[in-house]
């Protein structure tokens, strides 16, 4: 008899936690946050984690508070998918993921599969910063969303802005050897030559990720073949150690890139990066006149990280946007409600493209200075992790700049 | 020419950094007959360390305290762990320094975060040496290659020209002998342990700032150095010291060289090349260049 007491306890508590658990709308964050990467898939963390308290303290979305729930995926597909069928064990409906683009589109498959098999427990995926060109063209699904820029987009933005600036006349690539790299190089080279045909490719290089620990090779090639400008996709130590080696050697080139703000870019290359070293990005914290440049500094104090990823604030008031309208919590009302849905960021309008579940909104092309306190321009308010080196805006491209046609033909349910 | 003048400079200066890495592995299989797995682990531990001595006193006491502290670490790691791992053999050892890179490597984590920390060349070096044609050479390399041949020729003497080294070459072949005339063999495998790692902790000194002070550090540059003695031949200094040229001169044209292979550009495959001539190594010669075990 006892144990039978036990045993209704145990069951009513059970059904009590699952209740509690009912109430919460809960998304699960599939990103690193063990070993070489964890930095980056933390600092993203905590930008979910605000923007989850901010929509909560408003009093969540149709009634519910929302949770983001870690998953360590330790920037590996494979582990990525056991990470998504705890997910679904636990019975969580929403997932976001950035880091690498391998992983989304492992995601992206098992995503779609479970799906397809399992109607009325759809899980919807909210992509925030894998940028594969492929995922909103040929790979495109109903279930994911794109919140960055692809990789296609941003080199639209960049070589536009290029095109207008008459002092590129030679221009290296140089970049890191899979998916990622081929594609930016690849689409280098195909739109200067359509947008500036007398710029001349000189030189184009492929290196192994993360294995070269000397570039000075790299840069007197670059030096030999005369470049005034360096393009390239490289992140991480690749390009830390790339933008280090080109001013040992006294390079005089300007360097595109999409990655100088990157968590840990800028306390690595230091000094090297001032005056020459670009980004395109959607944000960074020196976009001012800006109606989020107290929330920003409000978040840095709170959570002891720079607010890096305006597009993760961005996805989350979408999300709980197209859910309100929706009038549901429910995954597939809320993708309807999500397409083509139009949205007023800090930077301008952003549009969730119906066609292809792309975001179009406006990028920055800026380059790193010293910051006004350290005696650079007086744009620059705000440094970038304590270095005393922030970023200052050359250019905004209007969301219209960017925006790529798309081959994807989307099967809605 | 120039460029042909500057790709040979850049060749020689990283074959060094190489060589100053390589010269503690070798040194320490030489003697012991540990292969340290956790060799580049030091060499990271060596550049987080004057990354914080820099920041309390300055590069240059860095550049002395740092190996010191990397080598008094190592010394310990031999007298109290590495000796018991050794009584139950060379599998042992082997397993030991490889679950020792990971332990070093989280401590850092743990230490000085995940990130990269900023630790720069002291304002004193950095700057050009010297230019050819506009293309400038940095004077922190030209310092790294000082450091390096310094580093080699006082190993020479050390072991060549005093008594100590007398006593650590006697050891290496007769170690009982050595016992028996009154010489304490366990202190003299302590103290070689602790100079080959403080001397990965220079290197790490030297490179820690030449390139990215990070937690990846040890991992990018551990199977490298591990080429270098394979190819150099196991245990041989002047090997060690050719090998690393050459590594760093095949790296280096590889990457010069446009040259197409297949439909593949040499320049791409730059990086893994050396693992290339280590294989060949061992197929055509396994004793390396200048070795005298064989495998």
């Amino acid at each position: 008899m006892e144990i039978r007491i036990k045993h209704a306890a145990l069951a009513a508590a059970l059904l009590l936690g699952a209740s509690a658990a009912q109430a919460q709308l809960k998304i699960a964050y599939i990103d690193p946050l063990s070993g070489s990467f964890a930095n980056v898939g933390e600092a993203g963390l905590k930008h979910f984690q605000a923007m989850a308290e901010e929509i909560n303290a408003k009093g969540g979305i149709n009634g519910q508070k929302v949770e983001i729930v870690g998953f360590d995926n330790k920037v590996s597909p494979q582990e990525a998918l056991n990470q998504l069928k705890r997910v679904i064990d636990d019975g969580i409906r929403f997932i976001t993921q950035g880091n690498s683009s391998a992983v989304a589109g492992a995601l992206i498959e098992a995503v779609n599969r479970h799906n397809e098999r399992n109607p009325g427990k759809e899980i919807l995926y909210l992509n925030y910063a894998a940028v594969d060109p492929a995922f909103t063209n040929d790979k495109c699904s109903f279930w994911h969303f794109r919140f960055d820029a692809n990789s296609d987009m941003k080199m639209e933005a960049l070589t536009t802005w290029m095109a207008q600036n008459k002092n590129i006349r030679k221009v290296y690539l140089i970049n890191q050897d899979y998916s990622f790299g081929q594609a930016v190089r690849k689409a280098a080279r195909e739109m200067l030559n359509k947008k500036r045909p007398d710029i001349q490719i000189v030189g184009d290089d492929l290196h192994p990720l993360g294995k070269v620990t000397d570039f000075s090779p790299y840069v007197a090639k670059m030096k030999q073949a005369g470049a005034d400008t360096v393009i390239t996709g490289n992140w991480g130590q690749d390009m830390s150690l790339l933008i280090k080696a080109a001013k040992d050697a006294g390079l005089n080139a300007d360097f595109y890139t999409y990655y100088a703000g990157g968590l840990g870019a800028l306390p690595a290359m230091g000094e090297s990066a001032l005056g020459h070293v670009k980004q395109i990005t959607e944000w960074h914290e020196n976009v001012l006149p800006s109606s989020i440049e107290k929330w920003s500094q409000d978040f840095e104090k709170k959570y002891k990280v720079d607010f890096y990823y305006l597009r993760v604030r961005t996805a989350m008031q979408m999300f709980a946007e197209a859910a309100r309208r929706a009038k549901s919590n429910d995954p597939k009302a809320v993708a309807y409600a999500l397409e083509g849905l139009r949205f007023d960021t800090p930077t301008g309008e952003a549009e969730m493209r119906k066609q292809d579940h792309q975001l179009i909104q406006p990028l920055y092309l800026s380059t790193v200075q010293k910051t006004a306190a350290k005696g650079g321009p007086k744009e620059v308010k705000y440094d970038v992790e304590g270095t005393g080196f922030g970023f200052r805006t050359d250019a905004k491209l209007e969301a219209s700049t960017s925006a790529q046609p798309t081959s994807c033909r989307m099967t809605r349910p | 020419m120039d460029f042909l003048l500057v790709q040979v400079l850049n060749s020689i200066s990283y074959g060094l950094l190489l060589f100053m890495l390589a010269s503690g592995l070798t040194l320490v299989f030489s003697l012991m007959g540990v292969l340290n797995f956790a060799h580049a682990s030091f060499y990271m531990l060596g550049a987080y360390f004057a990354y914080q001595i820099s920041r309390w006193i300055g590069f240059w006491p860095a550049l002395v305290l740092a190996p010191l502290g990397v080598g008094a670490l190592g010394m310990a790691v031999e007298r109290f762990a590495l000796r018991r791992a050794h009584r139950y053999g060379h599998v042992a050892e082997l397993l030991f320094t490889f679950g020792l890179a990971y332990l070093i490597e989280e401590a850092t984590h743990l230490v000085w975060g995940r990130s990269a920390v900023p630790y720069r060349v002291p304002p004193d070096l950095d700057g050009p040496l010297f230019s050819i044609m506009g293309t400038q050479y940095p004077m922190y390399r030209g310092f790294m290659m000082l450091v390096a041949v310094a580093m080699l020729v006082s190993i020479w003497l050390v072991l060549k020209k005093t008594r100590i080294g007398l006593v650590i070459q006697a050891a290496l072949t007769h170690p009982q002998t050595v016992e028996a005339l009154g010489h304490n063999v366990p202190r003299v495998f302590m103290l070689v342990f602790g100079g080959g790692v403080a001397l990965a902790g220079l290197a790490g000194v030297i490179g820690g700032n030449a390139f990215i002070t990070e937690p990846g550090m040890a991992a990018a540059l551990g199977p490298i150095v591990f080429v270098i003695v394979v190819v150099g031949g196991m245990g041989s200094l002047g090997g060690a010291f050719i090998a690393s040229l050459l590594i760093g001169f095949i790296q280096t044209f590889a990457v010069s060289l446009d040259w197409g292979l297949f439909g593949y550009n040499i320049s791409q495959v730059a990086p893994v090349l050396p693992y290339l001539v280590m294989v060949l190594m061992l197929i055509v010669r396994p004793k390396g260049l200048m070795g005298t075990r064989e495998g």
